[in-house]
């Protein structure tokens, strides 16, 4: 006995004094940053995580870049862009930009990148975002020409999220799967931007160092931390401790009681930044689940008087989350609050539910599948006025099938727009009579159809808010608040969260 | 012994094919895997076009008999994530589960033998109260509790050992620590009772008798024979490890079977989730089988029945 606990203590005693620290922080000038997500590969083509859009924005540069201050279309691998007509995009590229491979960008690199993303048959992820794309062409050496197939305004928004640029050929030396088909994620990185890929260790990390050629005065400045390192880490509560012991710099989706908690730590900053992301319920209309309730405007407006929003963002969310009034983000172009509010009255909802012929309540099936509390404290509102909800929590892919299958009567749904700050990217998906749209309602869809075929952001503005005015007067929704979500890091670090959701890690440097 | 034999081997490969086969049948009660794979924010024709490309359209017993069949020829498919075929991720990740599984196994043995015997020796003395109360504490604390205060204590205020990875063997330390502790309790009550059996009997007291030290009646005489019933217990402990295993190597972040048994359910990863649970399967049967035969061997009563 005697013997087993002096081996064991032994064993600590030597582990301690061998114990090497992980290499990370402003020592080594190395960021390691953490989330529960693996990514395998590291083309921001071929996996569609938010992880490889991050680092596809740091490997890769885009044509045009939106600035998250401001919303507006700022200049990246294109210095000037003009449309030509409302179906052609004429854009001139900036000179002297290297690949990571030596070669010099030019318009052949953006032709067959685009012309790559816009083939179906290549199926890129993402590839709904960039569909609009018909094909691209070289006016000359340093001008293409982006054909649309229909008129799309957000065209450049859309550009700027996802249509990072590789150089001509980068796809050509993909291997070949056993069913025939060309592996294209499997191609090692090669891009314009301010770092480069060195290691992919699946399940495991994604190591980039920083580029000494990248071009200057650009939009993302200069590289200034050495190496950034990708990190899986499963467990939440193992990244906290990771963070407190130094082991990683960055983490982000930290649970609202768990940054409480890591704040006390002086080692740490927590900061509560806002996000794309939308929370809202959804209707059954048509009445197609069997449950014909919200059929009736009263009772979807009586809904939208029960729930205390204003509570909800500042108790559960975070500082940084505010009350949606409309089906998409406040800071989305075009998204406008301007609409018919629903303010939180009890009484005044308990009166519609009577008018409905409802004064007891009644039963209903609740869908949903993210932040579990949120949708208590949703349901718990709900429960005030007499109503009563059955919910069926569920993963998102049964939830999206469900909602598709029109069996919901209620579904608490989230949005984040792929990071896309047009109001298209989110109202259009939901409300042009899609699968997704539960409301179909046609004088919506008209007019957001009429509205997406202007080039005029001002005219575009004034069709868009007709369409979210006709949406809250009818309620066919009730959007209920913007996401907001907690970083941590090391206070050694000097970053600032942005609100699409993509850190730019380029622009971070150490105190 | 062989009828024995055969029948056992019979009754594993049985068992491993069911578990398969419910494996199978739960990926589909979850949600349709298209929509799985394709992503949040995927487009309906997107979905479609993944159906196909993975055959999900087909009947579910179309696909698993087209699975079974590769998998009967070492071909588990390729991962639909990893992009690589299935039997390289998971022979990359084998050994360290395997190298966590002994470790644990080592730990537990380690602990757990010295002080049943110590328990056996000195009944109801203040050893054995201690044994018995580090036994209920080791089965009542839930693993990943363990873990997270293992975390806390030896990683993050002590600062003494890495918390994640698998690149050195300090990296092993905790988890074999939590996931051998769970174990623990078992072996020392089997090595207490076995050792506590065999004091009483007859050529005890004979060696007692010849004159024989007391350290020599107990660890050659006594332990040799209690031991007996602890090492096949050991050997199913083992398999239980390598498959219990995911709590552990999620929390410590450890690249091993288990850890990719969690991300393919994730990912829904059908090819890969399938080999694992087949894996895992076949090696805990073929352990459970390797036990009962040692049992048998040692004790010719069991083969009968």
């Amino acid at each position: 006995m005697k013997r087993v606990g002096l081996i064991f203590v032994g064993l600590l005693l030597a582990a301690c004094l061998v114990a090497a620290p992980a290499i990370a922080g402003k020592k080594d000038d190395t960021l390691v940053w953490a989330t529960d997500r693996d990514n395998p590969v590291a083309d921001p083509f071929y996996l569609n995580t938010r992880e490889l859009v991050v680092i596809g924005h740091h490997v890769c540069d885009t044509l045009v870049i939106i600035d998250p201050n401001t919303a507006e279309i700022k200049p990246l691998l294109a210095t000037k862009w003009k449309w030509a007509s409302p179906t052609s995009l004429e854009m001139e590229l900036r000179k002297g930009v290297k690949f990571h491979s030596g070669k010099v960008l030019d318009a052949d690199d953006v032709v067959y990148t685009l012309n790559h993303a816009a083939n179906k048959d290549n199926a890129i992820a993402n590839f709904a975002l960039l569909s609009w794309i018909k094909d691209a062409e070289k006016i000359d050496a340093s001008n293409v020409r982006i054909n649309l197939r229909n008129p799309f305004p957000p065209a450049l928004a859309y550009l700027a999220g996802l249509g990072f640029i590789m150089e001509k050929g980068h796809y050509d030396s993909a291997p070949v799967k056993p069913d025939g088909k060309k592996d294209f994620g499997a191609v090692k990185a090669n891009g314009t931007g301010p770092y480069k890929v060195v290691e992919v260790k699946p399940g495991d990390s994604i190591l980039m160092e920083k580029n000494a050629d990248y071009f200057k005065d650009g939009f993302k400045g200069n590289p200034k931390i050495s190496k950034i390192k990708f990190r899986t880490i499963k467990d939440g509560n193992t990244r906290a401790a990771e963070l407190m012991t130094g082991a990683i710099d960055w983490m982000w989706d930290v649970p609202k009681d768990q940054a409480e908690r890591i704040k006390a730590n002086p080692a740490v900053v927590v900061e509560n930044a806002k996000t794309l992301r939308v929370s809202y319920l959804q209707f059954d209309i048509a009445g197609q689940s069997g449950q014909k309730f919200f059929s009736d405007k009263r009772v979807r407006q009586a809904l939208a008087h029960a729930i205390d929003r204003e509570s909800l963002t500042k108790n559960l969310v975070g500082p940084a989350s505010v009350v949606a009034h409309s089906p998409c983000h406040p800071d989305q172009f075009a998204c406008s609050s301007d609409v018919t509010k629903y303010a939180y009255d009890p009484a005044k909802a308990k009166a519609l539910l009577k008018e409905a012929g409802f004064p007891d309540g009644f039963e209903f099936d609740f869908y949903a599948y993210r932040d579990r509390e949120y949708t208590e404290a949703v349901i718990g509102d709900l429960a005030k006025i007499g109503l009563k909800p059955k919910l069926n929590y569920m993963q998102y892919t049964a939830f999206l099938e469900n909602v598709r299958k029109g069996k919901t009567p209620v579904a608490h749904g989230t949005w984040g727009s792929n990071s896309v700050p047009d109001v298209s990217a989110m109202t259009a998906h939901f409300f042009s009579h899609g699968a997704d749209d539960l409301t179909k309602d046609p004088e919506v869809k008209k007019l957001i159809d009429e509205a997406d075929s202007l080039t005029d952001p001002a005219q575009r503005k004034v069709v868009w808010q007709k369409a979210l005015n006709r949406i809250a007067a009818e309620a066919f929704w009730v959007p209920l608040f913007t996401y907001a979500k907690y970083y941590a890091f090391s206070k050694d670090l000097d970053f600032k969260p942005t609100s699409d959701e993509i850190p730019q890690f380029f622009a971070a440097k150490w105190k | 012994m062989l009828a024995f034999t055969a029948k056992r081997l019979g009754v594993a490969l049985l068992v491993a094919l069911t578990v398969s086969l419910i494996t199978f049948s739960m990926i589909y009660v979850s949600g349709d895997p298209a929509i799985a794979i394709a992503g949040e924010g995927a487009r309906p024709a997107d979905i479609e076009a993944i159906r196909k490309f993975y055959g999900f359209d087909r009947p579910i017993a179309v696909q698993y008999l087209d699975w079974l069949a590769g998998a009967l020829q070492g071909d588990f498919g390729r991962s639909y994530t990893l992009r690589q075929p299935v039997a390289d991720v998971i022979f990359a990740r084998l050994p360290v589960t395997m190298i966590l599984g002994a470790s644990a196994i080592l730990f537990a043995l380690v602990l757990a033998i010295p002080l049943g015997v110590l328990a056996a020796v000195r009944p109801n003395s203040l050893a054995d109260r201690f044994a018995l109360t580090l036994a209920v504490v080791g089965q009542a604390m839930p693993t990943f509790w363990f873990a997270l205060t293992l975390i806390l204590w030896l990683g993050v205020n002590w600062r003494l050992l890495p918390i994640t990875g698998s690149g050195s063997w300090q990296n092993f330390v905790m988890p074999a620590i939590a996931l051998g502790y769970y174990v623990t309790p078992a072996v020392m009550r089997l090595t207490r009772a076995g050792v506590l059996e065999v004091l009483s009997a007859d050529y005890i007291r004979t060696a007692r008798a010849k004159g024989l030290r007391p350290m020599t009646v107990l660890f050659k005489h006594a332990l040799r024979n209690a031991i007996i019933p602890v090492v096949s217990l050991a050997a199913v402990q083992f398999g239980f490890m390598l498959g219990g295993s995911i709590v552990i190597e999620t929390i410590f972040q450890i690249n091993g079977l288990g850890y990719l048994a969690w991300e393919s359910i994730q990912r829904k990863d059908l090819p890969t989730m399938q080999a694992i649970v087949l894996v895992l399967s076949v090696i805990y049967v073929l352990l459970t089988l390797l036990a009962d035969l040692l049992n048998a061997f040692l004790d010719p009563r069991l083969r009968v029945s």
